[in-house]
């Protein structure tokens, strides 16, 4: 059976590949440690040598739309181009190109519909920095398929937090049932609070730094009953109007299981939101 | 109420260069003509098998041809859709990050709950 060997929860924040290869006067002044904790991040998926990843991001309006919108979707594809354009316009960001590890694509999907979720699946699907910018971040080198899966934080109606806490769950089962001699590290990523095209938006900090403070606790004690009493669906428009995204982490938090302490944390307080980087060795180490 | 359609608009502009300068440009030209010969299509097929019901409400169409993004937020737009386009066509013309603060400042007579996006 393949083996979980990390599990790994971001934010995603497009400004990083800019802000970390700029030089000189177009260097902001909070790159240097930015870098300087990604790598620190990064450090702990690379001590993990995971053979294959699993990525859960969110597709923000570039292939899925809402023509034909679903909830929970994983690529089953042997190659995925990556970025968009107005990735490329607004972030800078490069294009990319991933392998996929269409078994494991193909039995998340057999198993998990037969687990109970009707999970939608594409064959053609070009990835966008939800889940690139964990890649540049963590395993800059590339060199890893990906199983990617997509959940909806962005077009209501979404599904209830508690939702994915058990999409979580499942994925966690599923990687460790593959019969496959694989180490497998599953790397989701979403926000804490944020708002985008809002009057809170671009801020100081983020919008509600309350809210962070007790999402980190939350998430690095592995609380799960803690933060399903307080976070509905309408509570997460609080913090801001794009904090559903939070409901990643909580995925993230279903994949680490109930009362998980994260083995490693690390926050950033950016203008307009805080970073936050998490990392669960299943076993209690790094074999 | 046609949220459906105003995102469409902004996020079939937003994907396409050419689309974005002429929105800029000539905002109530680029928004009679996308009505007329843009909004039935369905994305993903050929021509003969376009919609044939949608169509922006009066305050959609003045609020797109104005560029009027305050007024896209209380109307229910996609947040996300309206800044990314937004962004595209005029952060050019500010300092760095100053379109941003400046569109955060448009907004600041919202308050919560903010206009539903439910579409």
């Amino acid at each position: 059976m393949a083996e979980l060997v990390a599990v790994i929860a971001s934010t995603h924040h497009p400004f990083y590949y800019r802000a970390s290869t700029a030089t000189g006067e177009d260097r902001p002044p909070f790159a240097d440690e930015w870098v300087r904790k990604v790598e620190a991040f990064r450090e702990t998926l690379t001590k993990a040598r995971p053979d294959v990843l699993v990525m859960v991001g969110s597709d923000h309006f570039h292939q899925l739309w809402l023509d034909n919108m679903p909830q929970f979707l994983v690529g089953k594809a042997p190659f995925y181009d990556a970025n968009w354009h107005n990735e490329e316009r607004e972030f800078g960001l490069p294009r990319m190109f991933f392998t996929g590890q269409e078994d494991l694509s193909a039995y998340i999907l057999r198993e998990g519909l037969d687990a109970g979720f009707d999970l939608a699946f594409s064959n053609e699907l070009r990835i966008d920095h939800s889940i690139t910018c964990p890649i540049i971040t963590l395993r800059p080198q590339n060199d890893l398929p990906i199983v990617p899966i997509y959940t909806n934080i962005f077009a209501p109606p979404l599904p209830r937090p508690q939702r994915f806490v058990q999409l979580g769950r499942t994925i966690r089962e599923l990687v460790e049932s593959w019969p496959a001699d694989k180490r497998v590290a599953v790397i989701g990523t979403g926000h804490l609070s944020l708002e985008l095209g809002g009057p809170r938006q671009f801020g100081p900090h983020g919008p509600d730094p309350e809210f962070d403070r007790k999402a980190v606790e939350w998430i690095s004690s592995g609380d799960i009953e803690g933060c399903l009493s307080e976070v509905t669906l309408d509570s997460l428009h609080l913090p801001g109007n794009a904090t559903h995204g939070f409901m990643d982490f909580m995925l993230m938090m279903g994949v680490a299981g109930e009362g998980a302490k994260a083995d490693y944390v690390d926050t950033y307080d950016l203008f307009h939101t805080m970073e936050a980087y998490f990392t669960w060795y299943p076993d209690g180490g790094v074999a | 109420m046609s949220k459906y359609l105003l995102n469409k608009f902004l996020f079939t502009v937003d994907r396409d260069p050419e689309l974005v300068e002429r929105y800029r440009e000539d905002p109530r030209g680029t928004v009679e003509w996308w009505e007329a010969e843009y909004a039935n299509r369905l994305l993903s097929c050929h021509g003969g098998e376009a919609s044939t019901w949608l169509r922006f409400e009066d305050a959609e169409r003045e609020a797109l041809a104005g560029h009027d993004y305050p007024r896209l937020f209380e109307l229910g737009a996609h947040p996300f859709l309206t800044l990314t386009l937004f962004i595209a066509m005029f952060e050019r013309d500010h300092e760095p990050m100053g379109f941003q603060t400046d569109y955060a400042r448009r907004l600041a007579h919202m308050t919560m709950p903010y206009p539903d996006i439910a579409t």
